[in-house]
This record gives C-alpha cells, sequence and structure tokens, in this order.
C-alpha cells in the first residue's frame, strides 16, 4: 500500500513539475484565452453597444468560471489520454509504474481537477479587469464555492477521461467538435437556468448537461440571483460524478489492459 | 542468487484478442526464464512475441495459463510484479515533456527512491551508457540510437530483477546495436536477468544463452544457439576456397562434393558430411587459400523451422 501512494505521488509530482517547469504558457493559454474572450465580448461589448443590460456581467461570471472549470479539466484528461496512449505511448512507463492501473487514470483525473481549479479562480481577478462594473463577491458563500469548484472539476476531468479511452485516435477531432460545442451553449454559463422559464423545452434539455449543475452552484455560491435548488444542484454534481467516474475508470482500466 | 532458478514461468498461456471463437494470439506457450541468463524469443511478425511479453509486463490478461515473476502470479498481484520487472519497448515512449535526466529520476521516483540517490544512480547509468553530457538534453533532440539507451537507463533505475527488451536494435546503426549487444552483456556479468524479442538472428545468436522460436502462437523449438542450428539435417562438412581449379578430386573423401567458380581467379568447394580435416587439406594442396567449417545460420535454422511464406 505505502508504495502505491508513493507512486500516486510521485505521478502528481512530475504532472505539478511539467505545469509549473516547462509548460506554464501553454497551460494558462488554453485554459483562459477562450474564458477571457467570453467575458469581453458578452461581458463588455454587447453592454456598452446596447445588446445586453449592464447588468449581464454579474449573471455571466460565475457561469464563465463554471465553463472554464468543466472544460480545462475535461481537456486536460482527455487529449493528453489520446496522445500518450496512441502516438507518444508516454502513458506506457506510467502502467509499469508499481501502483494499480485505474489509479494512473484516476491520477490524471486529480492533476487535471487542479488545473481546473486555478483556471476557474484566475477568472475572478479577470473579472474584476474585463467586466464595468468589476466584480461583487461580497455576499459569497466560500464553502459552497469550495464545494463546487472540487466536484465540478472533477466531474469535468472524469467527462474527459471517458472521451479520452472511448473515443480511437482518428476520430477524436470529431468527437471534440461533437461534444464541446453543445456542452458550452447548454450548460446554463450564458444565461441563468431559472430564466429559461419561457422556453420550457431548452430548459429541460439543459438538465442533462453537468456544467449546467456546475454553473448554477457557481451562481448560487457566488450571487444572490435566482438559481437551480442546492438540493438539485448537490444531486446533479453528485451523479455526474458518480456516473462518469465509473464509467471514465472502467474505459482506462480497458485500456491499458488488453 | 541461485543461478538454473526459473525467474519467469510461463504455462499454458492462451490469448485470444476480440471474440470467444476468434483466433488465438498464443495458442499454449510454456517456458521458463532462469536467473542470471539471457534469453530470447524469435519469431516472425504475428508469432505472438509481443502478446507474449505482454502478459509477463502486465499488459496483456491472459485467456488461459499462469504466468509468474518470481512465483509471482502476474494477474493475482500485478504491483508487485511491476516491482520487479523493466521493460524497454520497441518504439520510443520516453516523456517528452523532460528532459534526459528528469525521464531517469522521476522514474526511479515512482519507485520510491530517495531524491539524492535518484539524481547519483541517474548520472551514473547516463555514464554507463553514453549519454554522459547529454543529460539536460530534451529527449525530442534525441536521436533513435540515444533514446533507446536512455529507455535502457531507464529501465535500469529501479534495480529490476528481470529487464525485457522488445527487439532493442531494430532500426539503429551498427555502432549503435554493437554498443547495446555490448552492454547487454555487461549487465548481464552483473547478475541482471534478460529477456529480449527479435527477428535479427545475428543479435539472438550471438546474446542469448537459450532461444525459444515462437510461430503461430506456439513454441516450435527451444534450446541453445548451438543446439538449434543442429536442427538443420545435413548442413555440415568444410568450405575451401582454392586460387585455382582443383587438380585433384575430393569426391572419395565425402558423400556430396560442390565445386564452384566464385569469380576472380577463386574456386570454392564444399565437402559435405563427416570429412577428415587432414585429408582435405592434402588434396587442396598449395591452392588453398581459406577453409571453414559449414555450419547452418540460425537464419537456416529459422526459415527452416518457420516456413518462407510471408507474414
Amino acid at each position: 500500500m505505502n508504495h502505491q501512494r508513493t507512486a500516486f505521488l510521485a505521478l502528481c509530482q512530475r504532472d505539478l513539475w511539467v505545469t509549473v517547469r516547462h509548460e506554464p504558457v501553454s497551460f494558462l493559454a488554453q485554459a483562459l484565452l477562450q474564458p477571457i474572450f467570453f467575458l469581453f465580448v458578452f461581458g463588455r461589448v454587447l453592454p456598452e453597444i446596447g445588446a445586453a443590460q449592464g447588468s449581464y456581467g454579474s449573471q455571466l461570471l460565475p457561469g464563465i468560471m463554471g465553463l472554464t472549470l468543466v472544460l480545462t479539466a475535461l481537456q486536460n484528461t482527455a487529449l493528453p489520454l489520446v496522445i500518450e496512449f496512441s502516438f507518444t505511448k508516454e502513458i506506457e512507463d506510467r502502467l509499469l509504474a508499481p501502483l494499480p492501473v485505474r489509479a494512473v487514470g484516476a491520477q490524471k483525473m486529480v492533476i487535471a481537477a487542479l488545473r481546473a481549479i486555478v483556471a476557474a479562480l484566475l477568472i475572478l481577478p479577470l473579472g474584476e479587469l474585463i467586466l464595468p462594473g468589476g466584480i461583487d463577491v461580497a455576499g459569497a458563500n466560500w464553502l459552497g464555492l469550495v464545494a463546487v469548484l472540487a466536484a465540478g472539476a472533477v466531474a469535468g476531468a472524469a467527462m474527459g477521461l471517458v472521451l479520452g479511452t472511448s473515443v480511437p485516435p482518428n476520430k477524436i477531432s470529431v468527437a471534440f467538435a461533437i461534444v464541446l460545442t453543445p456542452l458550452l451553449f447548454t450548460g446554463a454559463s450564458f444565461y441563468p437556468w431559472a430564466a429559461l422559464d419561457s422556453l420550457r423545452w431548452f430548459q429541460v434539455v439543459t438538465l442533462f448537461n453537468p456544467l449546467t449543475y456546475v454553473s448554477e452552484g457557481m451562481r448560487a455560491a457566488l450571487t444572490d440571483l435566482p438559481h437551480l435548488g442546492s438540493g438539485w444542484i448537490a444531486l446533479g454534481l453528485g451523479g455526474s460524478l458518480l456516473l462518469f467516474g465509473w464509467l471514465g475508470l472502467r474505459g482506462f482500466g480497458r485500456r491499458a489492459v488488453d | 542468487m541461485n543461478s538454473g532458478e526459473a525467474v519467469i514461468e510461463v504455462r499454458g498461456l492462451h490469448k485470444r484478442y476480440g471474440p470467444p471463437n476468434g483466433p488465438e494470439a498464443v495458442a499454449g506457450i510454456d517456458f521458463e526464464v532462469r536467473r542470471g541468463e539471457i534469453f530470447g524469443l524469435l519469431g516472425p511478425n504475428g508469432a505472438g512475441k509481443t502478446t507474449t511479453i505482454g502478459t509477463i509486463t502486465t499488459r496483456v490478461r491472459p485467456t488461459a495459463g499462469r504466468v509468474t515473476v518470481d512465483g509471482i502470479d502476474v494477474t493475482a498481484d500485478p504491483v508487485a510484479v511491476k516491482l520487479r520487472i523493466a521493460v524497454v519497448p520497441q518504439m520510443s515512449n520516453l516523456d517528452r515533456s523532460l528532459t534526459a535526466i528528469e525521464n531517469l529520476t522521476f522514474h526511479a521516483a515512482y519507485f520510491g527512491a530517495g531524491r539524492r540517490e535518484r539524481r547519483e544512480r541517474a548520472r551514473e547509468l547516463l555514464d554507463l551508457l553514453g549519454l554522459g553530457g547529454r543529460e539536460d538534453d530534451r529527449v525530442n533532440d534525441y536521436s533513435g540510437g540515444m533514446a533507446q539507451r536512455l529507455m535502457i537507463a531507464r529501465a535500469l533505475m529501479h534495480e529490476p530483477h528481470v529487464l525485457i527488451l522488445d527487439e532493442p536494435t531494430t532500426g539503429l546503426d551498427p555502432q549503435s546495436r554493437l554498443f547495446l549487444w555490448d552492454k547487454m552483456l555487461e549487465l548481464r556479468e552483473r547478475g541482471t536477468t534478460l529477456m529480449l524479442t527479435t527477428h535479427d538472428m545475428a543479435e539472438a545468436d550471438r546474446l542469448c544463452h537459450r532461444i525459444a522460436i515462437v510461430d503461430h502462437g506456439k513454441v516450435i523449438a527451444l534450446d541453445t544457439p548451438r543446439g538449434l542450428r543442429r536442427l538443420l539435417p545435413a548442413e555440415h562438412g568444410i568450405e575451401l576456397v582454392l586460387e585455382e581449379e582443383p587438380s585433384a578430386t575430393f569426391d572419395d573423401l565425402a558423400e556430396r562434393v560442390e565445386v564452384v567458380e566464385a569469380g576472380e581467379g577463386r574456386w570454392t568447394v564444399r565437402v559435405y558430411g563427416e570429412v577428415d580435416v587432414g585429408s582435405v587439406v592434402a588434396v587442396a594442396g598449395s591452392q588453398l587459400v581459406e577453409m571453414r567449417r559449414i555450419e547452418g545460420t540460425l537464419e537456416d535454422v529459422f526459415v527452416h523451422l518457420t516456413g518462407r511464406e510471408l507474414r
């Protein structure tokens, strides 16, 4: 048991070392460029030209945090997995480290989740800089925020594990296009879920997207805007975690051992 | 360390990929690798070598049969097996985000080596494998031969009981190949057990104590290189090179004699069977330039056993 823990921590250490020492710029660009433009265009440009209300930014910010959290976690597991399993074979040295195969998959999720949490937290100062009114986090529920960050990041990473181990490498760009775009726009990031009352069918569709629960969780933790009930948020997050965690680790095991 | 004792034991190994009625990649393989030896697994492409290696390295689950390393069953306790083995794969799987020395130190960290210990050991192994001075290069800048040597260094970082090499010299230039052969023999001298797959006959002949020839998922021969060569029927005798067309006849000395003009004024005479060397030399007289014993090569044995058709 002892050497399994050592191996797990050493794998994490390697990933953190690479993030900090060898590729901090690419990590930040990959994680933050898209949300910066979303914040700027939707939160600043649209209100400026009168296409959105000035307060739209405060509804948008938690949604963009949720979006960044889930997408960063997802991409940081799915993409490296596809590359490491098919092209560079880098995963092999990890699979031969003295720990169970599924623990190697779980470790990938942990690191992707950590990277995602860093990226999501960086949205707060970026929002302060970009949004016309800055951000207002005076009434924030910090404990709630921590819980949503942790659960949302791991759920996103688990979704990435499912994608990265179930899609053949030659189809990964198609799979990304098919999965990411709907995920992006049906996840209650750009609109509060409660405001969809008048568009009932779409409101129901969004409930099948795990991102909805993360965005609404962020809204609940950071603002006093109307949001999905806390119990529903917890259920949605917990359910996504269990379902995708199970599918992802199973997929990883199958991919790693013939 | 008890030599002759089995480090790897493969018993009745079967592996089938895909549906239960599909073809078997491995169809009943048995062999053992003894402590301190260099064991070769030889076979045409698709013979089942890589699958067999895969089961030993815990990456392939056997359909039937039992594989043990140091007496530990690979399916029952893969983690304990991983602590005892190291693998040098056919294609580079080095960590391209890291420098050469980081590839080694992080690998050792996975196995619990302390910071100082792993740095010292990494430097020692980089020197041993001729990579001293290139330790801070990104592995992306490494040539094929250097990558191969670095993977061997990495494999040795956690002091495995068995080093498994999958076609270690395929695609390397002759210098790198000779260097690696020397290193493998050196490792064996230091007491590491080696198992390698190859279809390079010279490599198998030069390095291996024992060789299993695998084809269609089965072991079809297992012996020392010399023992395997003896499997060739009627391929021994003496070959002579003469300066002129032979003036006397060798026919009385052997079952079968071939005389061929070899060009550039040389003639080749092959005398097959149990031949008395003294009388052959006497007949050849002063025309004799060169003489060697005819012994089938391992390649002849291989083709004899596995046939000529393409895989």
